[in-house]
């Protein structure tokens, strides 16, 4: 063990040698943890999240997501998006173009027009996308470098609150996740809100059944 | 040992340093301008949350418990983080800490870094430390930018350059960036910062970030941010090593959603800020591949050792205070000599210090209790003041220490609103000490007063609430 850590620890023992015990399980949990929003109010709350942060929200059923991807991408001036690896192909559109991310250099990622990725989870009160990082979340730097961020979320993914999101995320929790509310901002500079600072500066959601 | 909290040592008493600062409009314009916008979104975003009050009591035991566990639990997050490729030091102190970072980043043959917005970095004045061994520490966050290109100090936790207007953001930015034609533009000057970071987070090897909050139980780390240079800093770099204060820990990964509820709405007044970064160690072929973490004492088992004053240590370091506070508005951050302004610097700092410096910080409250009602944590920040306070007035001569409370007094009651803010903690404050409508027996050094006469208690009404009601029922 080395010096500094046992003085550390020695230290700690020290300062609360007089003081009793305080369990977890006594600690309150009156905070709601689960919330009665059914389906239909989870999705128009988090859509109305989304439009607040200045996104466009599609919807689809299950065989016309690669239409609204094309749609969305025409409506950004986009012709082509990065993929991560995981990125179910069936979903593509023919008429655009994607290149499959295997390993692009960051200077690649810098200069992409956008990417397109799906995601793990997502949370309508706060209008959060969650990323886990693999299959068709794609790697941190993915989400990242590119301007344009166009994210596949399926209505079953969509919780209602925070504690459910991150109970949600206990499943992957040692999985890097980054979670996404709106596109990169700052207020900064007298508190004016400015989107877009490092991060992508637009972020476009589908939602899809089921 | 060398305990360092930033240049609070050698930084002029709060009373000295606020008077000349109360001088500068131009600040003052500024700091108001600001802490007004923020509290008011926050309020608004507060007000929908009808279990906000739940939240805040969980989180106060959730960091209580912490603290009566810390030794498993800082054990339990070594053991965890270890065995998912992180590498885990201890830091005694501010010297420790640097020497060790220092070498990693020597170890590494790196003579550049990126970092993400840290307060303990400026604590133990890291870039001090990391410049006088021939590397240079570039700031990402953009107030920190601000501040590190204007050679500036931080004045506010969250928004650490507050007190700069988008004319002086404009002149700092001209003068460094060599850009002569930028306008004042928001917009612009955001901008002007996105291309002059992103080269740097393209090219530079290793990056230095602080925490929000640390898993034990899983070994995760979790950064809270907005503007995305964080997840730069944490995903792009081959290295990153990760300074946190021993406070910071958490038992389990689910208590996130207590933190991560009360952090960004107390903060930025924002329902959830834009970015969180959450990881475990090192994932192979995704982000940094060398992951160290450095575990900061730096006084926080002193703290700890005080029955009263430990509850300091369940800061989240949202900056809610320092925008309610009357007399942080008046002063602005600057005026606390320390990187830890407002009324979470007024009892920080100098209990970090060992009470042995800044000690009229404690000083720097009206005690009107607005910090307590905010803070996510539930700090009783007024008792914490007290209670340092009659610390102070153990070791020196009082009568100078009471001026300075009445000068400070002053700042407060100055304004109707504050008086009966003030008057509305004094009667919560007040009632353990009541008895038979007298107050017998004060605490602290208030004991010397009520030693020898008994005091009448603050009104249930005062004059004002009465005059204001009778016109009412008229
Ligand atoms: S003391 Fe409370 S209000 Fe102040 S910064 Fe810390 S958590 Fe926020």
């Amino acid at each position: 063990m080395s010096i500094a850590k046992q003085v550390i620890l020695t230290r700690i023992r020290d300062a609360l040698a007089r003081s009793p015990q305080i369990t977890y399980e006594s600690c309150p949990r009156e905070y709601r943890r689960a919330s009665a929003l059914d389906v239909r109010s989870r999705i128009e709350l988090f859509e109305d999240r989304l439009r607040d942060y200045g996104s466009r929200v599609y919807h689809c059923s299950s065989d016309q997501i690669a239409d609204s991807i094309a749609l969305a991408m025409r409506n950004a001036g986009k012709t082509a998006l990065v993929i991560p690896d995981g990125f179910p192909r069936t979903w593509l559109p023919d008429e655009c173009t994607f290149t499959l991310d295997n390993g692009l250099s960051y200077q690649a990622l810098d200069g992409a027009e956008g990417v397109l990725t799906g995601c793990a989870a997502a949370i309508a009160e706060t209008g959060t996308i969650v990323l886990r990082h693999s299959g068709a979340d794609g790697r941190r730097a993915l989400t990242l470098l590119p301007d344009y961020h166009l994210c596949v979320v399926r209505q079953s993914q969509i919780v209602a609150s925070v504690p459910e999101g991150i109970q949600a995320a206990t499943e992957f929790a040692t999985s890097p996740i980054t979670t996404i509310s709106g596109p990169s901002a700052t207020s900064d500079i007298e508190m004016t809100r400015v989107k877009g600072v490092h991060g992508p500066r637009t972020l476009d959601v589908i939602i899809t059944e089921p | 040992m060398s305990i360092r909290v930033g240049e609070a040592a050698e930084a002029p008493e709060f009373p000295t340093a606020a008077k000349r600062l109360i001088q500068d409009s131009q600040i003052r314009r500024n700091v108001r301008h600001a802490t007004d916008v923020i509290r008011g979104k926050r309020n608004r975003v507060v007000a929908e949350l009808d279990d906000w009050e739940q939240l805040r009591a969980s989180a106060h035991a959730i960091k209580e418990h912490t603290l009566r566990n810390l030794v498993r639990y800082l054990e339990q997050f070594e053991a965890a983080c270890t065995n998912a490729g992180g590498e885990v030091h201890w830091a005694q102190d501010a010297d420790e800490a640097n020497q060790t970072i220092v070498g990693l980043i020597q170890a590494e043959k790196k003579s550049e870094v990126i970092k993400v917005k840290t307060m303990t970095s400026d604590e133990i004045g890291l870039n001090t430390a990391l410049e006088a061994a021939g590397i240079i520490p570039s700031e990402t966050d953009l107030a920190d930018l601000i501040v590190q290109l204007g050679r500036d100090q931080p004045s506010h936790i969250v928004v650490p350059a507050l007190h700069r207007n988008r004319a002086e953001i404009r002149q700092i930015f001209r003068r460094e960036m060599n850009l002569p034609a930028l306008s004042d533009d928001p917009e612009e000057l955001a901008a002007a910062a996105r291309a002059y970071l992103r080269e740097k987070f393209l090219r530079v090897d290793i990056a230095i970030s602080g925490a929000n909050f640390v898993i034990a139980e899983t070994g995760t780390v979790c950064v809270v941010e907005s503007e995305g240079n964080g997840r730069m800093c944490l995903s792009l770099p081959q290295v990153l090593i990760t300074l946190i204060g021993i406070e910071k820990i958490i038992p389990r990964f689910e208590d996130l959603e207590v933190f991560l509820q009360l952090l960004p709405r107390s903060a930025t007044g924002e329902r959830m800020n834009p970015y969180n970064s959450i990881w475990t160690g090192v994932s192979p072929g995704d982000g940094p591949q060398r992951f160290h973490v450095v575990l900061l004492d730096n006084g926080r088992t002193q703290v700890l050792a005080d029955e009263v004053g430990r509850q300091t240590l369940d800061c989240i370091r949202c900056g809610a205070c320092l925008n309610a506070c009357p007399v942080y508005q008046q002063t602005g951050g600057h005026a606390y000599g320390s990187v830890y302004a407002g009324p979470i610097g007024a009892i920080l700092t100098p209990q970090l210090q060992s009470m042995q410096h800044s000690q009229t910080l404690p000083y720097a409250s009206s005690l009107c209790g607005a910090c307590y009602e905010v803070c996510p944590a539930k700090i009783n920040i007024p008792e914490v003041l007290l209670h340092l306070r009659s610390k102070v007035v153990e070791n020196r001569d009082a009568p100078v220490y009471e001026r300075v409370a009445m000068k400070i007094a002053a700042l407060a009651l100055k304004n109707a609103d504050r008086l009966s803010a003030a008057q509305s903690v004094g009667r919560i404050a007040q009632k353990p000490f009541e008895r038979d409508g007298v107050i017998a027996n004060l605490p602290g050094f208030l004991r010397g007063w009520t030693a020898v006469r008994d005091l009448k208690p603050i009104p249930k009404q005062s004059f004002r609430q009465w005059w204001a009601e009778r016109d009412q029922s008229k």
